[in-house]
């Protein structure tokens, strides 16, 4: 079998690529597949380490469904907001989502 | 005798003595998996060649019409007609099309069409790959024709696809929920989600079990593959031909082949799931009449689907969200746990079945006159006669 | 073998991880988002969890994806190639997160993990589910109290107002 830490190397650069896009894109759906290549690597290593350590329960999977979940309720209403935010003002650029500047 | 008895397996076998006689062990995993995935790809081309002509015949008949005639004995040229056609017609691409994304969302919906045959089974032990998570492999199967058809939509750079990719969206996504729910029903039943076992469990066929699982099933797999009355991702007559409409020649083959495919799949496992599969008389002592079983099952529901697209009318795009948001989710769930409450009843198998029988008999009759009330008051509200 | 799968899914998922936040095109760059997850249920296959590997394609590819791109396609002006792509703070994120991957990549290779590869279990779908409605039932009730709440407020702030 392929070492743990090819894993862990693996989920940490989706994990870097995933936070350079959330904090380098303009665009906020941009920002949004960012946060998902994020979450996705944190599930690669939960999986990871459940095969590695405790294969016998399942608690990895489990932690890693729960993710998923939350990732799907998190795009839900993300992108209800940038719909609604682009109908207002017309634009989905996060550096002008400015209305609450003091 | 006992070589014809189980004639796929035994001749499979010999096939392996036979070339296991010149190949090295790993050549002949390789040459059998390759023939497999062949005979699997193959499938939906298959399905494409018969089902044309059968649809046409079909839908010839209902129309009063006597459908193709010209082409060889009652026209079963046809669709080869068709296909020499459709490969020496002109390849147009659109000026401003996506041209990479325009290219790919033919070959992705044909393999989303392909890779559904990998877990139906044609017979005892007649499976592509018996995977433990089959049913739920057929669902997350089908996400991909959706992203095939959002590429198509989008890369043609045209209205009309755009507004049918939109509705594929909204439709898709809409019927997947009552498909999984009455899929759900069947895996609950049979307490594994592989193709052969819930083939294997059926001593009495679902669909006189779970009807209202059968029939949710039935109209969700209707609107998945997009076809009449829920065609309005096509729908010729309003957005001309939806998603596809800028393609020509082959890659609009891929998109036909894909979707006559899709509807022999959805019938192949409706009938793994709700019809038993290849089970029939006699298909235990000979095996070999397990395929039989198997497709004459499934051209009946083919049958079936056809008669339905030549009688009823086209739907709306509102009335078909709200058929599947406010009749089938609702009567989906309510079967699921009453299946659920009933196979935590401690009586045997056969009486567990009956009181799920008479609990899907109950859903189906609230459902139908509920329905029928709704639409009586359509009928007044608008000054209709009848209903 | 398993390296050779290893190493193809985990070029596959990098790779279009890369093109995801990099593609000027962002329907693009979300059919690029696509791949990455079909890489990472490969990834899941290798690692044992066929379960989770059809989830993620349905959830991720069913769900996720599709919704991107119907945000994309709603909010058109983002397809304009003369809108730049980063902002200005791209090259100091870029450089931070060369040395967060740094950082990590040595942190995992050095620590020494107590691996005990065991056999997967064969029936883990139904031990998963046993789990969703024993120990983990709290979660599981949460997690769909939150999945229904999403769904109302996503109605409600993406619904126009009269």
């Amino acid at each position: 079998m392929v070492p743990l830490w090819y894993y862990l190397v693996l989920a940490a650069a989706l994990f870097c690529i995933g936070a350079f896009g959330a904090l380098a894109r303009k665009n906020a759906v941009g920002v949004l597949m960012g946060v998902e290549l994020m979450l996705n690597a944190v599930n690669i290593n939960l999986v990871a380490f459940w095969r590695y350590t405790t294969a016998a329960q399942l608690t990895g999977q489990l932690f890693a469904v729960f993710v998923i979940t939350v990732a799907a309720a998190e795009a839900a209403v993300g992108l209800a907001l940038f719909i609604a935010i682009y109908r207002q003002r017309n634009t989905v650029n996060v550096e002008e989502f400015d209305t609450m500047k003091g | 005798m006992d070589y014809i008895r189980d004639f796929f397996i035994n001749f499979a076998h010999s096939w392996t003595t036979w070339i296991s006689g010149g190949l090295p062990g790993w050549a002949v995993t390789v040459v059998n998996f390759l023939l497999g995935g062949l005979i699997l790809v193959m499938m939906p081309v298959i399905a494409t060649l018969a089902l044309t002509w059968m649809e046409r015949k079909v839908i010839g008949r209902i129309q009063n019409r006597l459908g193709p005639n010209r082409v060889g004995p009652w026209g079963i040229f046809q669709a080869i007609a068709d296909a020499v056609k459709m490969l020496i017609k002109e390849d147009i691409i659109p000026d401003r099309a996506d041209r990479p994304v325009f290219n790919l969302a033919p070959i992705l919906i044909f393999v989303g069409a392909a890779m559904l045959w990998a877990v139906i089974p044609f017979g005892r032990r007649m499976i592509g790959q018996d995977l433990n998570i089959g049913a739920l492999y057929v669902v997350a199967i089908g996400s991909i024709t959706t992203v095939a058809v959002l590429m198509a939509g989008w890369a043609s750079n045209n209205k009309f696809a755009l507004i049918g990719a939109f509705r594929v969206v909204a439709q898709l996504l809409s019927y997947e929920i009552p498909m999984v729910l009455s899929i759900g029903v069947v895996v609950l039943v049979v307490g594994s989600m592989r193709m052969g076992t819930i083939v294997e469990s059926q001593w009495v066929p679902f669909c006189l079990v779970l009807p209202v699982a059968f029939i949710t099933y039935v109209l969700a797999a209707i609107a998945e593959t997009g076809r009449a009355p829920f065609d309005l991702l096509e729908a010729d007559s309003e957005i001309v031909a939806g998603y596809f409409v800028e393609y020509s020649g082959l890659k609009f083959g891929w998109f036909y082949i894909a979707e006559y495919g899709n509807l022999m799949a959805v019938s192949a496992i409706t009938t793994t799931l709700f019809l038993g599969g290849w089970r029939g008389p006699f298909a235990g002592a000979a095996p070999v009449l397990g395929p039989l079983y198997f497709i004459i099952k499934t051209v009946l529901v083919i049958f079936v689907l056809m008669w339905i697209r030549g009688t009823l009318p086209r739907f709306r795009i509102d009335q078909m969200l709200a058929f599947a948001w406010k009749v089938l989710v609702p009567a989906a769930l309510v079967n699921l746990l009453w299946v659920a409450a009933a196979l935590k009843l401690p009586v045997p198998q056969a009486v567990q079945y009956a009181v799920m029988l008479v609990g899907n008999l109950a859903i189906l009759g609230v459902t139908l006159t509920l329905l029928g009330q709704s639409a009586k008051q359509h009928a007044k509200r608008h000054g209709l006669a009848g209903a | 073998m398993q390296h050779v799968m290893f190493f193809l899914f985990a070029i596959i998922t990098l790779g279009a991880a890369i093109m995801v936040v990099t593609t000027r095109n962002l329907l693009r760059s979300a059919l690029w988002l696509i791949l990455v997850f079909f890489g990472i249920a490969g990834i899941f296959v290798l690692l044992n969890a066929e379960f989770l590997a059809v989830v993620q394609i349905l959830v991720y590819v069913g769900a996720i994806a599709t919704l991107i791109i119907f945000a994309v396609m709603l909010t058109r002006q983002v397809m304009d190639p003369k809108q730049p792509r980063f902002n200005d703070q791209a090259r100091v994120v870029a450089g931070f997160a060369t040395l967060l991957f740094v950082v990590l990549a040595v942190i995992v290779t050095r620590v020494a993990w107590p691996v005990a590869i065991g056999a997967a279990p064969v029936d883990a779908i139904q031990q998963l589910g046993m789990d969703f409605v024993g120990p983990y039932a709290v979660p599981f009730e949460v997690a769909s109290v939150l999945l229904v709440v999403a769904m109302i407020g996503a109605i409600i702030i993406a619904r126009e107002h009269e």
